[in-house]
């Protein structure tokens, strides 16, 4: 499902004294649908910066990420938004959307995004908001007014709302209580047994035991 | 899909100051396109060249009409441009002063486009206005006031409203919330992208806010002293930035 091969990637800082700062090299792995990827290693090893990677959002100096017949880095800037929207779904670690825009239309918008009808969109973005446990009192208003708890569920609310093939799961369950956290696998699991493909980084080691059928140690791809 | 917009090597000087040189891309239907870049980097320039409000030195802009028909816009006599102007294209202006006409009623300031295509009949015209105010959150009770009467963000509104109610294809945006009160420019951004997501229009625009370009471009230019120095997907020139340039932007923005 997707194809990592020989992946580079480092940050040159030229505001900052021309740094150079290596992140990734020859990070070389697969993942096949129905399989659940964690990403491990240590805090700045370049697990979020890889994850950023296969979604198109940071830069690849060289090497390819394959994902269904295309390879991300060398995609035009459409190709990579057309992934995005019906391929690859994304749960980061932080909920950035427009002020003022409701809950409800928050998360069902991925799903129309995938080029799914309005109506069908809201009845699976209410089933899942109430499988999270977002209290139907709030959909109307805005997610930015939320708890950090509850961003982070109307965040992976909008990334299972459409059937993505690929999944990227940046910490999805760091700040939630144990309910929702038991929740949030379900979901992953059902994700895999649909036959996703989900790469994950999860600090719990809980969580990860739970999902995850492998490790990948990105600090092994260090770029030094 | 294809192409509703080519630009290529679009060039302008003032005497020996470059205005913008060799600036190439193209937009697709329902696709947002910001340009960033301080103020003197040519982004007005370029986009006042695109728009036919300044006479380009070189280069060719190449718009798709109605009818498949593909059409350097920079050749066309005038009247083939004033025509796009009231039909096919929108111009936003930074200061809505600048695209309203303030002696005359909202409800006018909207009809009045929509006579510029031919609309004859008052009832639909006041109708389609009703609606349009409506659209943009504007009290419909307000139809017959003047502009001058509205708060800034409200003129705003009503200047995307006359731009938008004769369905044009592609819209110029020069720094749309750049008077704005905060409140009211997430407001506009909320309103600009649903219209762009409902009508499938081309967007063009212009601002130094990276939040805005954040929040509404697909994909993003980065101009400096009249040249473009960085394109791509927006979060990923935000959010991975190489040139120098918009290296420096990127992280002198307060949090985008």
């Amino acid at each position: 499902m997707l194809s990592v091969s020989n992946l580079e990637k480092s940050f040159h800082l030229h505001q900052q004294n021309n740094a150079h700062i290596p992140v990734l090299s020859g990070a070389q792995f697969d993942v096949a649908a129905g399989e659940c990827v964690a990403l491990t290693g240590p805090s700045g090893c370049g697990k979020s910066s890889l994850m950023r990677m296969i979604y198109g959002n940071y830069r690849a100096d060289s090497g390819s990420i394959r994902i269904s017949g295309t390879d991300v880095v060398t995609a035009t800037p459409r190709e990579v938004m057309a992934l995005r929207r019906g391929t690859i779904g994304y749960v980061s670690q932080f909920l950035r959307v427009l002020p003022r825009v409701p809950t409800l239309r928050v998360v069902a918008e991925p799903y129309i995004l995938a080029g799914g009808n309005e109506a069908e969109a809201e009845e699976i973005a209410r089933e899942l908001l109430l499988r999270l446990r977002i209290p139907e009192t709030l959909w109307q208003l805005s997610p930015l007014t939320f708890s950090g708890g509850e961003q982070q569920r109307v965040n992976i609310v909008r990334g299972f709302v459409h059937p993505y093939p690929v999944l990227l799961l940046d910490e999805p369950t760091a700040s939630l209580d144990s309910a929702n956290r038991d929740s949030v696998l379900d979901l992953i699991v059902e994700a895999k047994q649909r036959g996703a493909a989900v790469i994950g980084i999860f600090h719990d080691a809980l969580v990860r035991d739970a999902v995850a059928d492998r490790e990948i140690d990105v600090s092994l791809f260090g770029g030094n | 899909m294809t192409d509703i917009l080519r630009v290529n090597g679009l060039s302008k000087s003032y005497g020996n100051q470059i205005g913008c040189a060799d600036v190439c891309f193209d937009v697709y239907p329902g696709e947002v396109l910001g340009i960033v870049g301080e103020s003197g980097s040519g982004k007005t320039t370029l986009l006042r060249c695109l728009a036919g409000h300044l006479e380009a030195d070189g280069g060719s802009v190449e718009f798709v009409l109605r009818d498949g028909v593909r059409r350097d816009t920079l050749t066309m006599d005038e009247a083939e441009r004033r025509q796009l102007g009231r039909t096919d294209w929108a111009f936003v202006h930074q200061n809505p002063r600048d695209g309203l006409r303030m002696a005359i009623s909202a409800g006018g300031n909207i009809g009045e486009r929509l006579m510029a295509i031919g609309d004859r009949h008052y009832g639909n015209i006041r109708a389609t206005a009703t609606s349009w105010l409506e659209r943009v959150e504007i009290d419909p009770a307000r139809i017959d006031d003047r502009p001058s009467t509205f708060s800034g963000g409200m003129q705003q509104r009503l200047q995307i409203a006359r731009n938008l109610v004769t369905a044009p294809r592609l819209v110029f945006m020069d720094e749309p919330t750049g008077g704005l009160d905060v409140s009211v420019q997430a407001r506009l951004l909320d309103l600009l992208r649903g219209l762009v997501a409902e009508l499938g229009i081309a967007v063009i625009i212009v601002t130094h806010d990276l939040a805005v370009v954040r929040m509404l471009a697909d994909r993003m230019m980065v101009m400096r002293r009249g040249k473009v120095v960085e394109s791509g997907l927006a979060d990923q020139v935000l959010d991975d930035p190489s040139h120098e340039y918009t290296q420096l932007l990127v992280s002198s923005a307060l949090q985008v």
